[in-house]
C-alpha cells in the first residue's frame, strides 16, 4: 500500500517529556557490555568532569521509546509493522545530557521516498531532542517499508 | 581521558571484538532499550514471522560501535554519528567493530565505520565526526 507523503508529513507525533534515569543508564550499559566506569559509576562519571552518568552515544532512540505508542505513527499510516525494518539511524550531537535531566523529544515525519516501483517505501523520522528550551541533539531515523505485493 | 595522538586519514581504532550475542544478551538489551518487538526475543513469534530463529537488534550493533568510538575519544568530541543496517545479525553471532579516520578538515575528523561478524557478513556500516583540535 502506498504510503500519502502528504499525510505523513501532517500527521502529528506527540513529543514526550522524560526525565534520564541513571538505573536505566546502567542497566543499559550492562547490556551492551560497557565496562568503562564513566557509564556505569556515578563516581566515576563525576570524576572525569560529568555532573552525573552521561547518555551514551544511542540512548536517544530508547528515550524516544518511552512514548506510549512508540510506532502508532506507522500503524496510523496503514503500515503492517510486520514488513517494517530499521534502514538507517543517525545522530548529531550539541550537548551532552546527563542522569537526571529532563529532556522533550519532538518527532515528525520529513518525507517518505518510494524505490523500486513501490515494493520498498523510506519512512524519514526526525527528533528533536531539547533540554531547557535548547537543542541538545536530534536524531533521524529511516524506517524501510517493504511491500510485497507491489508491483516494480 | 585524552585524545589519541596523531590523529590523521588512514588512522585506525582499536577493534572492539564482541563475544558471540546470547540469547540472554538479546533479553537484557530488550529490557534496557525499551525496544520490546519480540521477534528478537521470542523464538515462537520468530517461526510465525518465518524465520528460523532470532535476529539481534540493529540498535544493539549500533551501541556497540558506539562503545569503539568512546573507548577512542571522550564522547563530547563525537559531533555526529551515522550507521545504515545493510544486513541482520543472527543471534550467537559474533560482531567485530572497526574504524579508520578517512579525513581530518579544521580539527574534525570523519570516521569510517563498520560491524563485521566472524563469517564475513558486513551488519552495520556508518560514519561519525569527531573534534580532534
Amino acid at each position: 500500500m502506498a504510503i500519502d507523503v502528504r499525510r505523513a508529513k501532517a500527521l502529528r507525533l506527540e513529543p514526550i517529556t522524560v526525565t534520564v534515569e541513571r538505573g536505566r543508564l546502567a542497566f543499559f550499559a550492562k547490556a551492551v557490555g560497557q565496562t568503562d566506569p564513566v557509564y556505569v559509576d556515578p563516581d566515576a562519571a563525576k570524576a572525569a568532569g560529568y555532573p552525573d552518568l552521561p547518555v551514551p552515544l544511542t540512548y536517544f532512540f530508547s528515550l524516544e521509546l518511552e512514548s506510549p505508542d512508540p510506532f502508532g505513527y506507522l500503524t496510523a499510516l496503514g503500515i503492517d509493522l510486520r514488513h517494517v525494518l530499521h534502514g538507517e539511524q543517525s545522530f548529531t550531537y550539541y550537548a551532552l545530557v546527563h542522569a537526571g535531566d529532563t529532556v522533550t523529544l519532538r518527532p515528525r515525519i520529513v518525507d517518505v521516498v518510494t524505490k523500486k516501483g513501490g515494493a520498498l517505501e523510506f519512512v524519514i523520522k526526525r527528533t528533536d531532542i531539547i533540554r531547557d528550551g535548547m537543542p541538545v541533539a536530534e536524531a533521524v531515523a529511516t524506517v524501510v517499508v517493504r511491500n510485497p505485493e507491489a508491483q516494480p | 581521558m585524552t585524545l589519541p595522538p596523531d590523529v590523521q586519514p588512514g588512522t585506525e581504532l582499536p577493534n572492539l571484538s564482541l563475544e558471540p550475542i546470547s540469547r540472554a544478551t538479546l533479553a537484557l538489551f530488550a529490557g534496557a532499550s525499551g525496544d520490546h518487538n519480540p521477534i528478537h526475543i521470542d523464538l515462537d513469534v520468530a517461526h510465525d514471522a518465518g524465520l528460523d530463529d532470532v535476529f539481534a537488534h540493529g540498535m544493539l550493533s549500533m551501541a556497540y560501535l558506539g562503545r569503539l568510538l568512546t573507548a577512542w575519544v571522550p564522547q563530547e568530541r563525537i559531533r555526529s554519528y551515522r550507521v545504515r543496517f545493510v544486513a541482520i545479525t543472527p543471534v550467537h553471532a559474533r560482531p567485530t567493530c572497526i574504524g579508520r579516520v578517512i579525513s581530518v578538515d579544521d580539527g574534525l575528523a570523519t570516521i569510517e565505520l563498520a560491524v563485521t561478524l566472524a563469517d564475513g557478513t558486513t551488519t552495520l556500516t556508518g560514519d561519525a565526526t569527531v573534534a580532534v583540535d
